[in-house]
């Protein structure tokens, strides 16, 4: 019997061994920085190191950022922007999923596919630097266009009351493409069988699209419905950070970016990670009730 | 009846591939239009006349971009982490996908490492104590600070993973039989029955080390600046440092935009030649990870 469990421990040990290097590393890179979260109710200095020691001082890192003046416009527009992207960004490719299955020419089909889902592939660096050229409201391509109908200059990426609305549509730009193919996937899985007897039935196309082919959907919207709660605290930072500008904060600036200012220009290194902590926080419970949710309802697990 | 609904189903195909045809267009003009700058000379691009086709042909900008020291040093840097990095995250990935995938009866503690790896998909320590770590391993300025700390990608085992459970049980079983450890069932059955999968998961490395900026910005010296670093330095920063005066009086003879586009579109010129690659296998990767339904 002994000798039997001494057997496939040896069996075993080199899968145990494989782990070592991953789980090293994310001791190191992920663990590590999670103790790091200490420095939040600490008066950190730099010189004496991440396990030196440091003043204690309790809860007024907390005290200091719920004083800024900003801190509440800041999480509003992180909110806005975030749950907007969310809504916009399941919408239309429901939407795009469901005009391109109504495409009967594969070619046509797939070229479009290929075109709507390029930019996903690309960095924010690149499809920023493009942004700001082409929304230049002096000579950009798109103020040019709404010159020609007499439409004067708009400072897309200036003004408070246009930025939150450029970052949502060029998230949409980069991301629709991508989650178009996760629907239409979706939609190639729905039994043939449910659309002919629908048509037996005298269902029109609209009818067996309302009642076959969304509801075939249902499932995957859900999840990902309840699975994008936990993003509902990032309004995306590669993006902001490489389209805003001091005249926007007020729309514009998000908890991260402004974890990034305080944090690495102006070296506040306890009040930002306080933020970055309150962030990370409260994204756990969500993130956490949506897996939970997730695999209640649709018996949903990662592993 | 039946032909009202057929003249109403002709109608809706046609507006159907006018709108989807439309939202092509649409997405193309922004790629198109920066491709005309980047060849369109100087006094074309500062009179507005470029639109939708270079005015003036010039490969000027181009030549002005390949003979940036401080362009090809950033491209060096990129495909120097993309390299090392992308073959650490590939090997980890298959390291470790390996034992995940078994059940819980196969490998002891399974649920605890489950719980090691899934609970960092749900809290992390943050900006500050991540950086403040890479400090203090001397990494700062160092090709490992642009690899090491995402060297576990999560996502991408529970990629991995699932493919390894469609390896049918009974090569594994043949495989102890015949004496073959853990190890070479690993790179002998499993290793090569999976390589679609492998591939995507490599081309998704590449992509996303080709793509990373910010680690780069926060971490690395000016001179030691990954390609989307840099780009991010003059494209959206205007920061002129990394130009040596001869550069700058050559640049004096061109417009500015026009050197920004073509620089762009150098970058993702890599992007481009993969993009086949990333498209075949992009919707099976989809199918089997992130949303198995």
């Amino acid at each position: 019997m002994s000798k039997g469990k001494s057997y496939a421990w040896k069996r075993e040990l080199p899968m145990h061994l494989m782990l070592v290097p991953g789980l090293v590393l994310l001791l190191i890179f992920a663990y590590i920085p999670m103790t790091g979260i200490m420095i939040a109710f600490q008066q950190f200095n730099p010189v004496k190191g991440l396990f030196g020691h440091q003043r204690w001082v309790g809860l007024d890192n907390f005290h200091y950022i719920f004083s800024m003046p900003n801190i509440w416009r800041v999480v509003g527009n992180t909110l806005l922007i975030a749950s907007l992207k969310i809504v916009c960004g399941m919408v239309v490719p429901i939407v795009f999923a469901l005009l391109l299955n109504e495409v009967k020419n594969v070619l046509f089909k797939r070229v479009t596919q290929t075109v709507i889902y390029f930019p996903y592939f690309l960095s924010w660096i690149i499809l920023s630097g493009i942004m700001i050229d082409i929304l230049s409201p002096s000579g950009g391509l798109v103020n040019q266009f709404l010159g020609a109908f007499g439409i004067k200059g708009i400072y897309f990426l200036g003004e408070n009351k246009w930025f939150p609305f450029t970052m949502i549509a060029s998230d949409v730009w980069k991301n629709f493409g991508f989650n178009t193919v996760v629907y239409l996937a979706a939609i190639t899985g729905i039994d043939p069988a449910l659309y002919e007897a629908a048509a037996v039935d005298g269902a029109s196309r609209w009818k067996q699209t309302w009642h076959v082919t969304l509801p075939g959907m249902r499932m995957i919207i859900v999840l990902l419905m309840v699975l994008s709660l936990g993003n509902i605290f990032d309004a995306g930072f590669d993006q902001i950070f490489n389209l805003y500008s001091p005249q926007v904060y007020q729309s514009g600036d998000i908890i991260d970016t402004m974890v990034y200012r305080m944090g690495l220009l102006q070296s506040q290194y306890s009040a930002s990670t306080a933020v970055g902590l309150l962030k990370s926080g409260v994204s756990f419970v969500l993130i956490t009730s949506s897996y939970y949710l997730a695999y209640r309802l649709f018996r949903y697990r990662l592993f | 009846m039946k032909m009202v609904n057929r003249s109403r189903n002709h109608w809706f195909s046609v507006v159907n591939t006018i709108i989807l045809s439309l939202t092509c267009i649409i997405c193309l003009i922004p790629f198109i239009h920066i491709v005309s700058l980047s060849f369109s000379d100087k006094a074309a691009v500062l009179g507005g006349l470029v639109k939708l086709w270079p005015v003036h042909f010039t490969w000027e900008p181009y030549s002005y971009v390949l003979e940036r020291t401080a362009f090809w040093r950033s491209f060096g840097m990129t495909l120097e982490r993309v390299v090392i990095g992308a073959t650490i995250n590939v090997l980890l990935v298959i390291l470790l996908a390996y034992p995940l995938s078994k059940p819980n009866n196969k490998l002891r503690f399974r649920s605890v490492y489950v719980w090691i790896f899934f609970f960092t998909m749900l809290f992390n320590g943050g900006l500050i104590p991540n950086y403040i770590l890479v400090k203090e391993l001397h990494m700062l300025d160092t090709i490992w600070a642009l690899v090491l700390p995402g060297a576990v990608s999560v996502f991408n085992i529970i990629l991995m993973l699932n493919f390894f459970r469609e390896v049918p049980h009974e090569l594994e079983d043949a495989a102890f039989i015949d004496g073959a450890g853990h190890m070479r069932t690993l790179w002998q059955i499993y290793v090569p029955m999976s390589l679609p999968a492998i591939a995507t998961i490599t081309l998704f490395c590449i992509v996303g080390h080709w793509n990373a900026w910010f680690d780069g910005m926060i971490y690395m010296k000016g001179d030691h600046y990954p390609l989307q670093t840099y780009l991010q330095s003059i494209v959206i920063k205007f920061d002129f440092n990394t130009m040596s005066a001869s550069e700058a009086q050559r640049l004096a003879k061109l417009n500015d935009r026009s050197v920004k586009a073509a620089q762009m579109i150098v970058a993702a010129i890599p992007i481009l030649l993969v993009y086949p690659y990333l498209q075949k296998y992009f919707v099976a990767g989809i199918r089997l990870g992130s949303v198995k339904g």
